[in-house]
């Protein structure tokens, strides 16, 4: 079934089945470029960080203009507030865009395509920001539904509409990385699918488009991670400066 | 021609569409729960692991490296300018020195003048004094020899005028006489003389 463009998210189990209790946690293709993923990023960023000269070497450039730019887009959307928390999110996004490259990878698995696991992420910071509102403001977080300067005839439908929008963040968040990865890897898929089956003489139409949707995909792999962290940010102002 | 071959591509294309699509069954492998709770269970811990090493180990030392790059740079902006300023003043100092210095060696240059110049002067004004005095003193003597030699000349005129008469007459005759004739003669050459 290799020509089906959905094939390439099948999970399956790696070596033995593992099993905690009754439940299943056996070590996958997912798992395993989890590991690989985070491996990267840690054997970049120590390699990048282990030496300290004045003039940067390749790795250490590399590592230190990757902090340099989440530490801004931290301080950017989020304030001077949010510093404690830029190492979840240089983790995150680092995480979250080491996942989408090694996906980019043929026959590579992409960890971020699956709903589940951008949904625990995202359902993961939706609860520690609400937790943070709270213990910021109390109860006053909860301001956060009354936009101010609306007309009081408005309020009550504006209010549910806000906590809906709230509720709904993890959903979104999770949503837009889990469809956008799914839906480049299919269409690459399919594209190459139609080389195939187009031969020698039709396939080079959708050889060319499989190029270009390469690095299409490669930019949306950057700018996937890029949208998951900043809207983390965004999050994360909403509940240290609360503006309504 | 072309046309056909277009028409041609889009109907392969569709009907690779179709065999494509026909071939998928089962729908997404994402909503299938099998392995959701193994991969929760692994991202938990890879993504744990991944977070507190960043942030116990590798994040503190690229912060570390930035703040001492950091300082470092502005210790040597630092030091840099001292050091700028330092030389300025160096060169200010020394060019004080080379001023000072012109203006000694003007003044030693001036004083040797000044000395060679009086020096000078002192042996000239040495040397014309020593010529004045010997001039006065020549001067005094011919003087004193012009006064001497009048008399002298009367005395010796008056003895040979004795001598010639002796001869002449045979006789002597009274010298005083005779020293006075050649004195009146003495006086009217003299005054001969002054009126010439």
């Amino acid at each position: 079934m290799a020509s089906n463009p959905m094939y390439q998210f099948n999970v399956y189990r790696i070596g033995p089945e593992i099993k905690l209790g009754s439940v299943d946690i056996s070590f996958t293709n997912a798992s395993l470029f989890m590991v690989i993923s985070s491996l990267a990023i840690l054997i970049i960023f120590n390699l990048g960080a282990k030496k300290k000269t004045l003039i940067p070497d390749k790795l250490q450039l590399l590592s230190e203009l990757s902090y340099s730019f989440v530490a801004k887009m931290i301080s950017d959307t989020a304030g001077s507030k949010a510093k404690p928390y830029f190492s979840f999110i240089f983790s995150l996004f680092m995480f979250v865009l080491f996942c989408n490259m090694f996906g980019m990878i043929p026959y590579a698995f992409t960890v971020t395509s699956h709903i589940i696991v951008t949904f625990v992420l995202a359902a993961f910071i939706f609860v520690g920001v609400t937790i943070i509102g709270f213990m910021k403001h109390g109860l006053g977080y909860l301001k956060l539904f009354v936009p101010s300067g609306v007309p009081m005839v408005l309020l009550p439908l504006i209010v549910v509409i806000e906590i809906i929008s709230y509720l709904s963040r993890p959903i979104s968040l999770s949503v837009r990385l889990f469809a956008n990865m799914m839906a480049g890897h299919t269409m690459m898929k399919v594209f190459g699918g139609f080389v195939i089956s187009l031969g020698i003489v039709g396939g080079w139409l959708p050889l060319s488009f499989s190029v270009a949707l390469t690095g299409l995909e490669i930019l949306v792999a950057f700018l996937q991670a890029y949208v998951f962290a900043i809207l983390t940010c965004i999050y994360l102002n909403d509940a240290l400066n609360l503006h309504h | 021609m072309l046309r056909k071959i277009i028409i041609l591509v889009f109907v392969t294309c569709f009907a690779c569409f179709k065999t494509v699509f026909a071939a998928e069954s089962g729908g997404m492998p994402q909503l299938n729960p099998e392995f959701w709770i193994s991969q929760i269970f692994w991202l938990i811990i890879t993504f744990g692991i991944l977070f507190i090493v960043l942030t116990k180990i590798i994040l503190p030392k690229i912060s570390d490296n930035l703040e001492t790059r950091k300082s470092q740079i502005l210790e040597n902006i630092e030091t840099a300018d001292k050091q700028k300023e330092e030389s300025q003043k160096k060169i200010d100092e020394y060019e004080k020195i080379i001023l000072e210095s012109k203006i000694k060696a003007k003044n030693y240059f001036n004083d040797a003048r000044e000395k060679i110049l009086e020096d000078i002067n002192k042996k000239r004004a040495a040397l014309e004094k020593d010529l004045d005095e010997e001039i006065s003193t020549t001067e005094n003597e011919l003087f004193e020899f012009k006064k001497s030699s009048g008399d002298k000349v009367t005395k010796i005129a008056a003895e040979t005028s004795a001598e010639l008469i002796k001869e002449l007459i045979g006789e002597g005759v009274n010298s005083s006489s005779i020293a006075a004739i050649v004195e009146d003669q003495a006086k009217i050459n003299k005054e001969r003389k002054d009126v010439i």
